[in-house]
């Protein structure tokens, strides 16, 4: 497989395509530009369809759209864009439909700012639309996790019928790495609820999320809940970074877990027993991993670029049983691995 | 004996859930007699709204997607470009097309979009109880302009037609009336139309159609045709806003 060097944006986009998504709908908005941009660039030799939508609430219906045409779709966007296709994606999970949403988080609320921020966790991981539904959420940390996931992405957004979100963020999209691209084709099944013409040899289709009665609606809800118990037993994943004798658990995803493990190290040589935790996967949280990661800890401190939206489910996860502190950067600040650091040397001096 | 009057095959034979009187049931038929004479039930796409027409998914027998409330033009966009042999169409009151769905409408039409819309025009949010719609005419009562709408207080009404007109990507964009025998066949003429150019890729073709709501106008049916009449066709005025062909695609692409 031949490496090459790509911005993390460019390859989600290349991923995308060897993915086999065939239709890809965006709106214009920092730091997401190069995936769209690239997708643009390639969409007449690569047989795949962009269109740029007149809102982002529009582009993440036509997702809805050709989803239901049964192609494999894409929408990317940043943190206030995301905040606008929250309708659509509530319909996409209430129509069980498979869609992969991409944010390049940056930092909010508002218009924020257009540098890298990890505060939509809540939203992409809590409530991202309305109504009972959720999303599988990967979090990339690097250029080539980011290629991975996305073609993930896609595979599971098809296997279980639901949006499935990439969140990364501006560093991580805009940050330039060695990345290598598998040559396999994607293997895609035919979608027999698809809505594409029945042709007269089968009874129509109907992608609805309306439900009037009240026991159907029950009735579907709970189906979809269903799945996701299977995708919960089957979709967790964490990387555990020199946690097996670990006084002090770090637990960091994306951007953040790059600048953790750097602190770790140093603290390492420092003669901290730290170590890290970083989740793979947002929705479904990988508690099991995190579990064993903290069996010998006694403290876990959250690193993120937010004001600390991680930390309640790091404490659900132990069902409270450790201290879990938090430090944070935000506005489009990254923490340094000298502020983290700090932050264990601060830790460890209090418990000795 | 000989069959003089059927249903049509693209119509479920189903019971409907539209007031008595309301001429939802005819816009409907007249689409769904579209589609047999063009032989395209198969191969459609029928993208239902919010609104009154919400449940049209049980009253059409092709494929059906349902849109978030005015978002029917952006899903038919995205179920046209996946699959750009479909013929794909939306059906659509005001309140959905001509308020919270104007951006998608105005841009679908703007892009020449190769859909047809079916827009249903009867001044009120039927679904909600009856409230002021972007067409609802100057004075006129609903729940939320009770001494009549005011264009001081509450603006004016939106004319569709008049203004897609002026967008180049607009094949096709004709209002008519279902108020007569007469009228509803130059209604079905214009439907028809409006799947042919899709056919011919022509692009965007928009039927706007004055409607009733015998129920929240709180009139009789045989009333209700005759505020279409008297009051409605006066002021949104029956005709061909645009008929051009001028967005072949397969001619643009050669």
């Amino acid at each position: 497989m031949e490496r090459v060097l790509m911005k993390g944006n460019e390859a989600l986009a290349e991923a995308a395509i060897r993915a086999g998504c065939k239709c890809f709908f965006a709106y214009p908005i920092t730091p997401q530009t190069e995936v769209a941009a690239y997708l643009a660039k390639n969409m007449k030799k690569r047989d795949i369809t962009f269109l740029q939508a007149e809102s982002e609430i529009a582009a993440v219906n036509m997702v809805l759209g050709a989803s239901s045409a049964g192609v494999r779709t894409m929408t990317s966007s940043s943190s206030p864009g995301i905040s606008l296709k929250s309708e659509g994606v509530s319909y996409i999970a209430g129509s069980d439909l498979p869609a992969v949403i991409v944010n390049v988080q940056r930092g909010g609320p508002g218009l924020g700012s257009i540098q890298p921020s990890q505060s939509d966790y809540w939203q992409a991981t809590k409530a991202l639309g309305h109504g009972d539904f959720q999303l599988i959420v990967f979090a990339p940390a690097s250029v080539q996790e980011t290629v991975d996931m996305t073609i993930r992405a896609f595979e599971e957004a098809d296997r279980y019928r639901m949006p499935v979100m990439i969140l990364t963020d501006g560093f991580l999209g805009q940050m330039m790495e060695p990345v290598s691209f598998s040559d396999e084709a994607p293997v895609i099944e035919e979608k027999d609820w698809a809505c594409s013409g029945h042709k007269g040899e089968r009874k129509h289709n109907i992608i609805n999320s309306l439900f009037l009665q009240p026991d159907d609606l029950e009735h579907s809800v709970n189906e979809r809940y269903k799945r996701y118990d299977i995708i919960k037993e089957k979709i967790h994943d964490a990387e555990i970074y020199k946690c097996e004798d670990a006084d002090i658990v770090l637990a960091a995803y994306g951007t953040t877990a790059r600048v953790a493990k750097s602190a770790v190290n140093q603290a390492r040589e420092k003669g901290i027993k730290a170590g890290l935790f970083r989740p793979k996967t947002l929705w479904p949280f990988p508690v099991e991993e995190f579990r064993s990661a903290c069996a010998n800890a006694k403290t876990v401190l959250s690193v993120e670029m937010s004001q600390g939206q991680m930390v309640e489910d790091l404490r659900l996860a132990l069902d409270c049983r450790l201290p879990v502190e938090f430090y944070g950067r935000h506005g489009g600040n990254i923490p340094s691995p000298a502020e983290v650091l700090e932050q264990i040397e601060k830790i460890s001096e209090r418990s000795l | 004996m000989a069959v003089v009057f059927d249903k049509p095959h693209a119509l479920c034979d189903v019971p409907t859930h539209y007031c008595p009187g309301c001429t939802h049931g005819i816009i409907h038929r007249l689409v769904a007699e579209v589609m047999d004479e063009l032989g395209i039930e198969g191969n459609s796409v029928g993208v239902f709204p919010v609104g009154c027409s919400v449940l049209a998914y049980n009253y059409f027998e092709c494929d059906m997607v349902g849109a978030p409330h005015g978002r029917a033009p952006a899903v038919a966009t995205g179920v046209k470009r996946a699959r750009p042999d479909s013929v794909v169409f939306t059906y659509q009151g005001d309140g959905d097309l001509a308020a919270i769905g104007t951006c998608e409408t105005v841009h679908a039409a703007a892009r020449g979009e190769n859909i047809t819309v079916i827009f249903v025009n009867n001044t009120i949010y039927g679904m909600t109880g009856g409230q002021m719609a972007p067409t609802t005419m100057p004075g006129q009562v609903t729940q939320t302009t009770p001494y009549g709408r005011e264009p001081e207080i509450q603006g004016y009404p939106v004319k569709m037609c008049e203004m897609l007109s002026t967008l180049e990507g607009t094949a096709l964009a004709q209002r008519v009336s279902v108020d007569n025998p007469a009228h509803i066949r130059e209604a079905k003429k214009a439907i028809k139309k409006a799947f042919e150019n899709q056919i011919n890729k022509k692009g965007f073709s928009i039927v706007e159609v004055l409607s009733t709501c015998p129920t929240n106008w709180g009139m009789s049916p045989v009333d209700a045709l005759e505020r279409v009449r008297t009051e409605m066709i006066p002021y949104f005025p029956l005709g061909v806003y645009k008929d051009e062909a001028v967005w072949n695609k397969e001619e643009k692409a050669d």
